[in-house]
């Protein structure tokens, strides 16, 4: 039986400093990070935030393979930047030059929405911080997207927690068909492309932001030579049990619908693959040009080759695998996949597939490829434009500012699927379901005695003994069921620590 | 003047009047194309002033 999927998204956004001398964005994205923690502190909440990440458990350089193959460059822990942990369970740190805002674990795609947007509400709050430090004729603004429009691109990474007894290869075989097919709703789509010796009279619009970055089916590395399986091997959890699918072939999303889809249809179709439940193998020819083709073709109609010498389109893919998960659910249920919202999320998949396969301008709104190509086509027929025009790429990169007065996509009435409330709750509290509850109330009640946190661990300094490690093995324990009363009742952290030992 | 004000979803302030203004109803086809074409009366004021400029500078760094 699959286990529960326990999933989580980590967004890097692009950021440039306005008004200013010559930028390092790295010292911008400290300083954007930095203004928030202070501006929470300020507001007087307990600050969670001085407390930083800790290192111990971190192994980014472990192959799902075994070995990682000679030539394989595993990324490095950068431990001197700035790298918080956030009382809703969040971490919020600089990678490489961008501000990275991971989402605490949670356990359905609706709750995923609920956190990437609160994500985006901190990325809001944190501009507005920042610029109440900076000279009056400066600031620092952060975009949600993946690429600069000029080869460079960053990712938004999803996490999915499975079974370490899964067998690797069934994992690539069917999530590499998902991957390179899902792109049709989850493209954020991008004027031109980045790809070598094609140009933007080959590709004037494409469905995602990151096709153009995938060279390999499967590796270690994120930076160079992406492949569209990762095989990082960090479960962040007991590593006998689980293994972590970092999946880093996502465009990030500003439709919620398309962020909700993301998440909760890949996460049914791993409990699938766990429980060996997807009965028909899409195996591409040539994987990486399939993702790519998918990605150039608006019109959905590019037929695939497969090696078993049939053929198939993005749409049949996505249909056969719906079908699939329909009778998955009528058989194993939606236990594993997040309960009811998996039920939403396959009412969504359908009225998404058909709207792609009858008339997909209806999906401005759910979908970002089309919201974003909507309003492109119309400023285009508007000035008679052609797609190279300078003002179609500044309107692609304003499509993702987050700044509320700079926002292409603010402006387009996209559908919401969580409302303001629930959002701004979120920035604060943890969700209650998953581990991430026991480290996010920890940090509100007893921030000043934790030296470390971590996804898999708190460290607790009660002043007389030695530092005390608290190790959350296991991602759905530690949720409000178990610990809420053990938490309320703890004045102390020495004696939350003491109920626990019991 | 209900549609106008339902698309700058971006100003808090006018947020309440937005409310107020725009009684519930289904979006159709026709209130879905004089929305975008409010919108792009709005975007020459919105967009970054020199396009060419804008999109040369926006550069960043690899990540991941």
């Amino acid at each position: 039986m699959a286990i529960t999927k326990t999933l989580g998204i980590e967004t890097e956004y692009g950021i440039v400093q306005r008004g200013g001398e010559e930028s390092n964005p790295i010292a911008a994205s400290s300083l954007l990070i930095n203004a928030y923690l202070s501006a929470v502190d300020n507001e007087g909440h307990h600050t969670q935030a001085r407390v930083g990440w800790d290192f111990e458990d971190e192994s980014p350089a472990n192959d799902a393979r075994g070995l990682a193959p000679v030539g394989s460059l595993p990324p490095e822990v950068e431990t001197h930047l700035v790298n918080a942990v956030l009382t809703n369970g969040a971490r919020y740190y600089v990678d490489h030059a961008h501000p990275e805002l991971s989402t605490p674990e949670c356990i359905d795609a609706r709750a995923i929405v609920r956190y990437d947007r609160a994500a985006e509400e901190i990325a809001i709050a944190s501009m507005r911080a920042a610029r109440s430090i900076l000279p009056p004729e400066q600031e620092l603004v952060v975009y949600k997207n993946n690429s600069d429009g000029k080869g460079n691109s960053y990712g938004c990474h999803e996490n999915y927690l499975m079974d370490r007894a899964t067998p690797f290869g069934r994992i690539v075989t069917h999530a590499t068909a998902h991957f390179i097919t899902r792109q049709i709703f989850t493209g954020a789509g991008k004027v031109g492309t980045e790809a070598m010796g094609l140009t933007g009279e080959d590709v004037p619009y494409q469905i995602t932001q990151r096709a153009d970055f995938f060279e390999e089916e499967v590796g270690l590395e994120t930076t160079l030579k992406r492949p569209i399986i990762n095989t990082r091997d960090e479960p962040h959890a007991d590593a006998q049990k689980y293994r972590r699918l970092h999946v880093i072939v996502g465009d990030a999303n500003l439709c919620e619908v398309a962020t909700f889809l993301k998440v909760g249809t890949t996460a049914i179709v791993l409990a699938m693959i766990e429980d060996d439940f997807i009965d028909r193998d899409f195996v591409f020819d040539a994987p990486v040009q399939a993702m790519r083709a998918v990605s150039y073709d608006l019109s959905l109609a590019e037929v695939l080759p497969l090696v078993d010498g049939t053929a198939a389109t993005a749409l049949e893919v996505q249909w056969a695998l719906l079908e699939n998960a329909r009778r998955y659910v009528d058989e194993r249920g939606t236990e594993a996949i997040g309960g009811d919202v998996a039920l939403d999320v396959m009412l969504r998949w359908e009225s998404v597939l058909s709207a792609l396969e009858s008339d997909p301008a209806k999906l401005a709104g759910q979908v970002d490829w089309v919201t974003k190509m909507r309003v492109l086509e119309a400023y285009r027929d508007r000035h008679q434009l052609g797609w190279d025009d300078a003002r179609l790429a500044a309107m692609d990169i304003q499509y993702h500012d987050l700044r509320p007065e700079k926002s292409l996509f603010a402006r387009l009435g996209a559908e919401r699927l969580v409302d303001e409330d629930e959002v701004r709750s979120a920035m604060a509290d943890p969700p209650e379901d998953t581990r991430a509850y026991f480290r996010g109330e920890c940090l509100k009640k007893f921030s000043s005695s934790i030296v470390a946190a971590n996804w898999d661990s708190l460290v607790f300094d009660v002043g007389t003994d030695p530092l005390r490690r608290v190790p959350m093995m296991e991602p759905t324990r530690g949720t409000r069921e178990h610990v809420g009363t053990l938490l309320e009742q703890s004045e102390t952290p020495a004696q939350l620590l003491e109920l626990l030992d019991q | 003047m209900a549609e106008r004000e339902q698309i700058k979803k971006s100003s808090p302030a006018e947020a309440d009047e937005e409310i107020a203004a725009t009684p519930a109803s289904s979006e159709t086809g026709e209130k879905l194309k004089s929305d975008l074409d409010e919108l792009l009366d709005e975007i020459d004021d919105v967009l970054e002033t020199n396009a060419e400029d804008f999109v040369k500078s926006y550069i960043q760094k690899g990540g991941e």
